[in-house]
């Protein structure tokens, strides 16, 4: 494509085996005020 | 949902549902205004006069293609809050030590003793809260602690029991615990920083940037600045610490809007990981931030973003609000469930009681229960379990909800009496920073 450059397929739609819920904490991590979970890392290899 | 901007002579596109991310040429952006709502016909007419209608055209082309696999106008998956282990609780912050050595303007604590007395938690309480969280958290395997305080380094000999205390136990119980220290750096030394760095999993260590920012707001009980005490206690253990994980992490507050000069410094101190972040406060303290403060804070910002791109390239500095992992971020759910507070997270007083977070803790119409009796203020448990994107109106129509997670409920409640309500100032920063963070992932 000329006009637009994909930097990241977005796979946010893509539910399945989801929600473990073993991902850090996002106010444990550093910051302690400002939630933000974007910059959180998935655990679910 | 779409949301696109321009930063840094750089046009982005971002597709918010399956948070797909694309950089754009101008043609496209300006395009986007009139398309898809208005037809091919119409939008190349509006725009033919700026651009050739044989490039109008494929730039159409390609932005039908997108919304035909679906990469762009994605379609909104139906979520539910209620997936597996979002109560199971992961995440404790142990206030260990309710006093503090220093004072700090605008501290959350008031000034260490969280409204209340001057406490240092004993041996049975913390003991307690690790039992507590370990059988608390059917269903999970890492398991965070982080000793906070006041300033935990007040209780160090307590840490080291309940540090103890806790790897027993994880093997036991197949768990793994990471361990967190946020202390204010004065009394680090030799023996706290081996300590430490062999034993915490990441330390958060307070600091505000350029002596007269710190100065200001931090000061020991003399009304002394702390920065000449603590700035070599940093480096001393930033320098033996290796390749694990550490934060500077500072707060600005209105005495400082021109904060990324603050980073800046603490980047050219040679400190390689910087979180400051915006001051949480009530909106009538003289050190609050307000609407009239965001275009100087939104320049700030920017500001900071192209010269950490510049540095990526000799002198990197990670900067913690400024890391987005694009390909490995989180799962839907945990970008619907937030920040966890009262949920997979709590805080844990020095005498045992529960509150949702370390910010409410002390207010005593937040107190979940205590470690001898549980978390029975069921009311105040279903408040913050609701607390999520699914029912915060305002989050709904954001485009930044996924990144955010819908704010901190400590500054919405601060802000708007009710955690529901996120904080307009944080939310504007918050979305100034994605977008800052976004672009610079577009560039590497
Ligand atoms: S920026 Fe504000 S409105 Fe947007 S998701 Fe975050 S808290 Fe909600
Ligand atoms: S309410 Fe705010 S301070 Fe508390 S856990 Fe959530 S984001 Fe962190």
């Amino acid at each position: 494509m000329k006009h637009i450059i994909k930097i990241n397929k977005g796979t946010l739609n893509n539910l399945e085996k989801k929600g473990c819920g073993e991902c850090q904490t996002s106010c444990q991590s550093a910051c302690k005020t400002s939630c933000t979970v974007g910059n959180q890392k998935c655990e679910n290899k | 949902m779409i949301h696109k901007y321009k930063l840094n002579d750089k046009f982005i596109l971002l597709d918010i549902n399956s948070g797909g991310v694309f950089k754009i040429d101008e043609i496209t952006y300006d395009i986007l205004d009139h398309y898809p709502e208005k037809d091919r016909n119409t939008v190349t007419k509006l725009l033919q006069s700026k651009y050739k209608v044989l490039d109008i055209g494929q730039s159409i082309d390609e932005i039908d293609t997108l919304i035909s696999s679906d990469e762009l106008f994605s379609e909104q998956e139906s979520i539910t809050y209620d997936f597996k282990n979002n109560t199971s609780i992961k995440a404790m912050c142990l206030h260990v030590s309710h006093d503090c050595n220093i004072r700090c303007k605008y501290c959350f604590a008031s000034q260490g003793n969280f409204q209340g007395e001057k406490l240092l938690m004993d041996e049975e309480t913390g003991k307690a809260a690790i039992d507590f969280l370990i059988y608390n958290s059917i269903g999970r395997r890492n398991l965070e602690i982080d000793f906070f305080g006041g300033e935990p380094l007040l209780n160090f000999a307590l840490i080291k029991k309940l540090v103890n205390y806790a790897r027993d136990k994880e093997v036991q119980h197949n768990k793994n615990f990471r361990f967190t220290i946020t202390t204010n750096a004065l009394l680090l030394n030799d023996e706290n920083i081996e300590y430490i760095n062999d034993n915490m999993d990441n330390v958060v260590l307070s600091i505000d940037g350029r002596k007269e920012t710190n100065d200001n707001m931090r000061y020991t009980i003399n009304n002394q600045g702390t920065y000449d005490i603590i700035i070599d206690n940093l480096k001393n253990l930033v320098n033996k610490r290796g390749d694990k994980d550490y934060y500077l992490r500072g707060t600005f507050t209105k005495f400082n809007l021109d904060f990324s000069n603050d980073v800046l410094h603490l980047a050219d101190c040679g400190f390689d990981k910087i979180s400051v972040e915006p001051v949480v406060a009530k909106p009538d303290m003289d050190y609050a931030l307000c609407k009239e403060d965001l275009p100087k804070l939104f320049d700030e910002y920017e500001k900071l973003s192209i010269q950490y791109l510049k540095r990526k390239k000799d002198n990197p500095f990670n900067f913690f609000h400024f890391n987005i992992d694009l390909d490995h971020g989180p799962c839907l759910y945990k970008r619907v469930s937030g920040c966890g507070a009262g949920n997979d997270y709590i805080a844990i007083t020095p005498l045992g009681d529960i509150y949702p977070c370390h910010q409410f803790v002390g207010d005593e119409k937040f107190k979940l229960g205590s470690l001898e009796t549980g978390i029975i203020n069921k009311d105040i448990k279903d408040q913050f379990y609701k607390a999520n994107l699914v029912e915060k109106t305002k989050c709904t129509d954001c485009w930044a909800k996924y990144y955010c997670g819908g704010g901190c409920l400590a500054n919405a409640y601060n802000t708007n009496l009710d955690i529901l309500s996120p904080d307009e100032v944080g939310c504007e920063l918050e979305k100034k920073r994605l977008e800052c963070a976004i672009m610079i992932q577009t560039e590497q």
